[in-house]
């Protein structure tokens, strides 16, 4: 039996969406440029999933634009609004958690002369407003906040991020990374004042190769790829159809049953902590509960590295991450795990399960039992 | 300029006597099968104490000759361009061609250096050679003749169907071919110095197996995957290599438990020694190599070596002993194995490694230390030996 606890990497394409793209690749096959049918065909499977994406934010289809997945919105939020907006300033604020594709393309601004303002986190993984508020200088032209830590879970408060931002510097935008959060959070950015809001496919049961930038009116941004002007000039390339396709449906099912499916996977995360906090030398990482991520749990386990731990589990079919743990004196390229104070001993031994709507009690109790026989094996031989 | 034919150089085997018929039907074997990989016809030919490899249909030139750098056996690789006998005047201007298509640059010396095994052709080689050489400088004034280090040396020869011309050399890889010194088992890991060695020892004609131990879940997939890739990127100079995959866990962890820690990376191995003569020996190899190197590590120190040598009666071949590192390195960029080599799967294992371990174990003491092991090794070397995976890689 395959259990799969690790759907903050990828996850499994959901039937519905699968047979919607194979019939988009093998019939509807056409280019959303093309001027006859078969392309207006293909156009309106574009159109469709723009709709379905625009009524889960609360915004207007003419809002999404297309991306190669969530690396990509992330690099183009950040650098074309950079570029875009540079006679009103060169200095960004964003937080020491983020993914490596914003930390990168920060690093990228900061060696064409950009300021960058790294925030830090406290030891739940969580950037302060005030922090913030502080960090904020008459030059300040984007701010760019992660909304669900990918490593631990941790949720950052947008909200009220968003709320400072109009109270106090309505001018400056405002960029969130929702890869790990969109379809386990309501988010309407007109509401939360989000100007930019990066989403990826496959985290949600969509392909992989595709996400969306929601892109506010106001923003003035520049494209990151030129070429045949296709999505109003602004993201160049034919249009990935099948991917467009699936990625609405999926977005479009996630957000239908989204009460039952956020019930569900809190339940199963509050199974899990529970089971774990039995066990002699673990300790979660970051808030639990309501608090954090439906989806995510971290937890640190003590004698083990946590390679061993997964390849272990492997063993058993049960699959999961390890937390990284690498260290360098740039604040881009210190981990959450090291920036939320864990030792480099707690780092070494973090495993990170993260659950699907597809995840079942049954698995959570295996998986649990699995742990329990494999770290007394390996705890006998930890390094001397 | 479309060449017709490759003229194979080979070194020692021209001076092993009797058997050099032997080595030559192996080199040809080993050239043929290389060339089943490239498109075109090939035509494999020993004549006279040369081999010939002649082309026709289409075929790639640099596929050809990329392919042949990777046969062992071969010293020099000829382009050779073939004309047909229709006189001297028309040998003359041929040359010229060649030397026009060969030779962008004219402001270079040359020697035209010329054979007859045809004794009834029209000129003697004496006066070939002063003929086309005058032919020459009449076409390229710029050029000029250096008897003594000419930067080209200009061949033509005269043989019973056809006339060869060439001049440029590219280097092979040397050794002896494949097949004619038996077969090695080849103490693979992930790193950089066994493939090198697998590479080094085939380069004398030998073919090998490998044998690689595996340590889930304290070494990955990944890792074994790599030492896959690595036996892969080798086996296109050394043939198919089988490689068996050992289970080796349970004996990492018994002595993990029961010997001293700054003995555990010799007692291991030692008994990974010992495996490796046992899997040898039932496929019929006729020593180990690793790719060991004095001082490189503790247990490559003389004395960890003589600790490690004295489980197994076969030999064990040592290619890289006296290499130093950045030799090897340089190996394994030629050979094309480093960048796998360097991807960083290994360090799971690193719990078995002691922070201090010894550099200068005595025998008898690690002989002692493994007394505590008696109980449990008979059955745990035979599990190991059992879990054998063979995985083909070529």
């Amino acid at each position: 039996m395959e259990i799969y606890l690790d759907n903050s990497a990828t996850t499994r394409v959901d039937p519905e969406v699968l047979e919607l793209m194979r019939k988009v690749m093998d019939e509807d096959y056409g280019n959303a440029a093309s001027l006859h049918r078969k392309g207006s065909e293909a156009e309106k499977y574009t159109k469709t999933a723009k709709e379905q994406i625009a009524s889960t934010l609360k915004c207007e289809p003419k809002n999404i634009f297309f991306t190669s997945g969530g690396t990509e919105s992330n690099n183009w939020a950040i650098r074309g609004a950079a570029e875009a907006n540079r006679r009103m300033g060169m200095h960004l604020v964003t937080t020491s958690i983020e993914h490596p594709s914003v930390k990168n393309t920060m690093r990228y601004l900061e060696e064409q002369g950009y300021e960058v303002t790294w925030l830090p986190a406290d030891s739940n993984g969580i950037v302060s407003v005030s922090d913030l508020r502080n960090a904020l200088r008459p030059d300040t032209i984007l701010v760019s906040v992660m909304h669900v830590n990918n490593e631990i879970g941790s949720v950052q408060p947008i909200e009220e991020i968003g709320e400072m931002l109009r109270r106090e510097r309505p001018e400056i935008l405002f960029h969130v990374d929702a890869i790990q959060s969109y379809g386990k959070y309501r988010i309407y950015p007109k509401r939360m004042n989000i100007d930019l809001l990066s989403v990826s496919g496959h985290k949600l049961h969509g392909p992989k190769g595709i996400g969306f930038l929601y892109i506010a009116d106001r923003v003035k941004i520049k494209p990151l790829i030129y070429g045949g002007g296709q999505q109003k000039g602004y993201r160049s390339g034919t249009e990935n159809v099948p991917g467009e396709a699936g990625l609405g449906l999926a977005a479009g099912k996630l957000y239908a049953h989204f009460d039952e499916n956020i019930e569900k996977l809190y339940s199963l995360k509050a199974r899990l902590t529970e089971g774990l906090q039995t066990i002699e030398g673990t300790k979660i990482n970051g808030k639990t509960g309501r608090d954090s991520a439906p989806q995510i749990l971290s937890c640190s386990f003590r004698d083990v590295r946590s390679e061993v731990l997964l390849h272990a589990l492997e063993d058993r079919g049960i699959y999961v991450s390890s937390g990284s743990a690498c260290a360098s004196s740039h604040p881009s390229e210190i981990s959450t795990l090291l920036s939320i104070g864990l030792t480099k001993e707690e780092q070494e031994g973090t495993i990170r399960f993260s659950l699907s709507v597809n995840s079942t009690e049954e698995e959570i109790d295996r998986t649990l039992h699995a742990l329990k026989e494999i770290l007394p094996v390996l705890r006998r031989f930890t390094r001397r | 300029m479309k060449y017709h034919a490759f003229l194979i150089k080979y070194s020692e085997i021209a001076i092993k006597g009797n058997n050099r018929k032997y080595f030559e039907d192996a080199l040809v074997k080993q050239i043929r099968f290389h060339l089943r990989k490239v498109e075109g016809d090939f035509t494999v030919k020993k004549t006279q104490g040369r081999i010939y490899v002649e082309c026709s249909g289409a075929y790639d030139q640099e596929d050809v000759i990329e392919e042949l750098q990777h046969v062992f056996g071969i010293l020099w690789i000829c382009p050779v361009l073939r004309v047909e006998d229709k006189g001297f005047k028309d040998l003359s201007e041929q040359v010229i061609r060649y030397v026009d298509a060969t030779c962008p640059d004219r402001n270079l010396s040359f020697k035209v250096e010329c054979r007859r095994s045809r004794k009834d052709y029209e000129l003697n080689s004496q006066e070939m050679n002063a003929e086309l050489g005058h032919d020459i400088l009449q076409a390229f004034p710029e050029m000029r003749v250096d008897v003594h280090h000419p930067d080209m040396l200009l061949r033509v020869e005269v043989r019973e169907d056809f006339i060869n011309i060439y001049s440029g050399e590219i280097r092979g890889p040397g050794g002896m071919p494949l097949g004619s010194s038996g077969k090695a088992m080849l103490l693979l890991s992930g790193g950089i110095d066994s493939p090198v060695a697998g590479y080094m020892i085939s380069r004398r004609g030998v073919f090998i197996d490998a044998v690689y131990f595996h340590a889930p879940p304290y070494t990955s997939d990944r890792a074994k995957q790599k030492v896959v890739d690595l036996a892969k990127i080798i086996s296109r100079y050394t043939g198919p290599i089988r490689l068996h995959v050992i289970n080796f866990t349970d004996i990492q962890l018994a002595i993990y438990e029961k010997c001293p820690h700054d003995e555990l990376t010799i007692i291991m191995r030692r008994y990974m020694m010992k495996i490796a003569e046992h899997i040898a020996r039932e496929n019929e190899c006729e020593c180990l190599v690793t790719g060991e190197s004095i001082g490189q590590v503790a247990s490559q120190t003389m004395q960890s070596l003589l600790c490690t040598n004295s489980v197994c009666m076969l030999p064990v071949y040592r290619p890289l002993i006296a290499f130093d590192k950045n030799d090897i390195v340089e190996i394994s960029e030629k050979i094309g194995t480093f960048e796998t080599s360097i991807l960083p799967y290994e360090d799971c294992c690193t719990i078995f490694v002691a922070k201090h371990p010894v550099t200068k174990p005595r025998l008898s003491a690690i002989e002692k230390s493994e007394e505590n092991l008696k109980d449990v090794i008979p059955e745990l070397l035979q599990e190991a030996i059992e879990s054998d995976e063979v995985i083909l890689c070529q």
